[in-house]
């Protein structure tokens, strides 16, 4: 540093570095009180469907209240993990959407408002909303920190003119009918010796989607992810059993085609069903897509049960899916994000978000209303009523669903370039399953 | 200039005068208005860098050293989801975080080293080919021929679009049903039989890495090593082709050595880069890469965001910076050149 000009030169550096950042953070800690951030979960057929079909209701927010809303939408690959940059930055939108599986987890984080006081208020009280949707919104015995937004549960979605082609009568009710089912409706139709058109399709590498199976198929089976302690029992004989059922249907039944090992977004299996690559699909709901896209070809029925009839956690065909809304702690404008999330969770709202999205309504002043009356959004609200249970309600959660969901994944992947046996999944369910001690 | 000729110490026009005290450079003779006022300057020169360097020191302090303390820090906590936005009060926990990832008979403890040996491939992997290709296109362009700047402008393309995009770009050409290379090898070429592989799963989804790592980072080597090959005089292989030194020759005699230092340089950059890295495996195959594919960022990454283990996210960290840091440290000390003039 003897130069001076090398001293000037730093020196300027460094100032204008410094000056830099000042202006960064001056800018970020700047807050206009008449404008809040949302992140939106995608709920539409795109990131701009989801977006525009919000925007009318966020414009008469605005027109009733004086608040702006920026809104930004986000793919359901990346919630995850932008929830959890903004819980560990502490920089995060005011409101947001957040899968209802996750709320257990993320309320540990002490990072989400607590639904009560004025939020509650807000929102109308806990009386409004239906009850399995609510004790989806924080661990029991404590104030939640989400409120439901929309409600989900998954149902099967079919063909039926394939079903016709292939003989079928009625949609499969059981496991072994369905799977029988898939491979009638597994053909090679351009007679090149492969199949072309299967009989299922799924999101093989999407991670939630996955755990949602490992969950459902277990209780069919009449396992559990967890014990009555708490202990994880991802590896238990009726968990394997139940994975496996599912990973089969690429590796041994090979009626899901081996390229949806690489399906992460669940659209593009909806997209399989409407390109007629595939006849069945299990989905929470499609329909926004079927009608983007024109596709009428489309039946509905129940998610097949290992033995028809069945009740209690062997009858679960759906975990209580669904939307919630959760407030930033960090808000730097608390009260207009809390009159956001009473505007959303408003009857008339919950009428329109959840006819332009196919959704379930919350709240139960609503679902008689028209739009809800269809066999469709029936199906789904028995579905939800009768025969979900909600994900496992404790704070790794997350962890479970990451694990499980992973574990998964690779089986699929390794189904689609070799083969998969019990020992297999029994390995990579045990491995989650030591990883989810270690982490607890 | 000046000021400058006084700092070093040479001699001033006109001199004659005994050597000065406060200069080491010995008896250099100065002019006598210099020699009053240099007490004065000398008292300043003293506060004078520390004040200049002090903005300076205090940003790397928080931009760099703060957050690595930090890390540290955590991995001797147990940092959950449950105490995170209070992690000031998380438990302290020791070594245990340590114990948990290096125990080889834990599922942990199993994959991390499984992902270490992994990650040494890759990286020798990825910086071999990313070294030649470099070395061949500088070499092949340190001669002189018609489009030779459009060519290097060609090759610097993977270097100047944004990770992201190069690696989006990827992942889309490697998808199985419809990517292009599948269409290309197996379509047109006929290649792999009837069956279309999997690029992004499975043992197929490392060498898919590799490919995208390499396309991404050789124009780096490419760039370096020119700028080092504009250094050796032309001369040099004129003389060596005249005495019938044939091309290999000249690139072993000349070339090797005289790139050397850029070299040694390099290759520390480029596997500290490729030893540590993240962005190409997060979005080519997601926040969860293949078993058969996971490097040691990837999987520090999963640990912390996808298990909420931070504690041992960070210990993990901790071992790798210091192994990284040894490795550097005997690495500069063998290969790079000795000496204060290697400015």
């Amino acid at each position: 540093m003897k130069n001076p000009i090398k001293v000037l030169s730093a020196l300027a550096a460094t100032a204008s570095l410094a000056f830099g950042m000042t202006a960064c953070g001056g800018s970020s800690q700047a807050t206009n009180s008449d404008t809040i951030t949302y992140w939106a979960s995608n709920q539409g057929n795109s990131l701009e469907d989801t977006a525009a079909k919000l925007k009318p209701s966020l414009d008469r927010f605005t027109e009733k209240t004086g608040v702006k809303v920026k809104l930004e939408v986000i793919g359901w690959s990346d919630l995850y993990n932008r929830i959890l940059t903004a819980v560990t930055s502490g920089d995060g939108p005011d409101v947001l959407n957040i899968g209802n599986t996750w709320a257990v987890t993320l309320q540990e984080t002490g990072a989400f408002e607590p639904v009560e006081g004025a939020l509650l208020e807000a929102v109308g009280g806990k009386d409004r909303f239906l009850q399995t949707s609510w004790s989806t919104g924080g661990a029991d015995g404590k104030a939640p920190t989400s409120v439901p937004l929309y409600g989900l549960a998954y149902n099967m979605y079919y063909n039926p003119k394939m079903f016709k082609e292939a003989g079928i009568e009625a949609p499969p009710v059981t496991w072994d009918e369905f799977v029988a089912d898939a491979k009638k409706l597994t053909k090679d139709t351009n007679g090149d010796g492969k199949p072309d058109q299967w009989g299922f399709t799924a999101a093989g590498a999407s991670v939630s989607a996955n755990s949602h199976q490992a969950f459902v198929r277990g209780l069919q089976n009449g396992g559990a992810l967890f014990d009555k302690d708490g202990k994880p029992t991802f590896d238990s004989a009726a968990q394997v059993e139940g994975v496996k059922q599912w990973v089969d249907l690429m590796a041994t039944d090979k009626v899901m085609s081996p390229s949806d090992a690489e399906i992460s977004d669940g659209s593009q299996k909806v997209d399989n069903l409407i390109n007629g690559k595939a006849a069945m699909v299990f989905d929470q709901s499609p329909v926004k897509n079927f009608e983007a896209r024109g596709f009428t070809d489309w039946a509905v029925a129940p998610i097949p049960m290992m033995k028809a009839g069945a009740s209690g956690p062997e009858g679960t065909q759906s975990h209580v899916a669904g939307i919630n809304l959760s407030v930033f702690k960090n808000s730097k404008n608390k009260e207009n994000a809390i009159k956001l999330a009473g505007w959303l969770t408003s009857d008339a709202e919950q009428v329109a978000l959840n006819k332009a999205y196919r959704s379930l309504p919350v709240v139960s002043s609503v679902s008689s209303d028209a739009a809800f009356q269809t066999d469709e959004v029936k199906l789904k609200n028995d579905a939800l009523a009768n025969h979900a249970l909600p994900m496992p309600l404790i704070p790794k959660e997350g962890q479970m669903e990451t694990l499980t969901g992973t574990a998964i994944k690779n089986l699929f992947a390794k189904a689609a370039t070799g083969t998969v046996t019990e020992a297999d999944v029994q390995s990579a369910l045990k491995d989650a399953n030591n990883q989810m001690v270690a982490a607890q | 200039m000046t000021h400058s000729a006084l700092d070093r110490g040479d001699p001033a026009p006109g001199g004659g005068d005994a050597p000065q005290p406060g200069l080491a450079s010995g008896p250099v003779p100065d002019p006598p208005a210099a020699r009053t006022a240099l007490p004065v300057r000398k008292k300043k020169k003293s506060f004078l860098p520390y004040g200049l360097v002090l903005p300076a020191a205090l940003l790397e302090l928080l931009i760099h050293i703060g957050p690595m303390l930090l890390g540290v820090w955590i991995a001797f906590i147990s940092l959950t989801q449950l105490n995170l936005t209070n992690w000031l009060n998380a438990p302290f926990v020791g070594l245990q975080n340590f114990v948990n990832g290096l125990n080889p008979e834990s599922t942990i403890g199993q994959a991390f080293f499984s992902t270490v040996g992994r990650t040494l491939l890759y990286t020798v992997t990825v910086v071999g080919f990313s070294w030649v290709l470099g070395m061949a296109g500088a070499v092949f362009l340190s001669s002189n021929f018609k489009g030779r700047a459009i060519l290097r402008t060609f090759f610097l393309v993977p270097y100047a679009l944004p990770a992201y995009v190069g690696t989006i770009a990827w992942a889309f050409m490697f998808n199985q049903r419809d990517g292009a290379v599948n269409q290309i090898l197996v379509d047109t070429l006929h290649l792999f039989g009837d069956e279309r592989p999997f690029w992004l799963l499975g043992q197929n989804s490392f060498g898919a890495m590799i490919v995208v790592n390499v396309w991404q980072l050789w124009p780096f080597a490419f760039l370096m090593l020119m700028a080092a090959l504009q250094t050796v005089p032309a001369d040099v292989y004129e003389a060596a082709s005249i005495d019938g030194a044939s091309l290999w020759q000249q690139f072993r005699s000349i070339t090797l050595p005289m790139v050397r230092p850029a070299n040694g340089v390099l290759l520390l950059v480029m596997s500290l880069w490729t030893f540590n890295q993240f962005n190409i495996p997060f979005v080519l195959f997601g926040a969860a890469s293949p078993k058969e594919a996971t490097l040691v960022s990837p999987l520090i990454y999963q640990n912390s965001f996808g298990s909420w283990n931070f504690g041992l996210g960070g210990a993990m960290s901790v071992l790798l910076l210091i192994a990284l840091f040894i490795a550097s440290f005997f690495y500069i000390r063998m290969v790079l050149p000795k000496g204060a003039d290697n400015d």
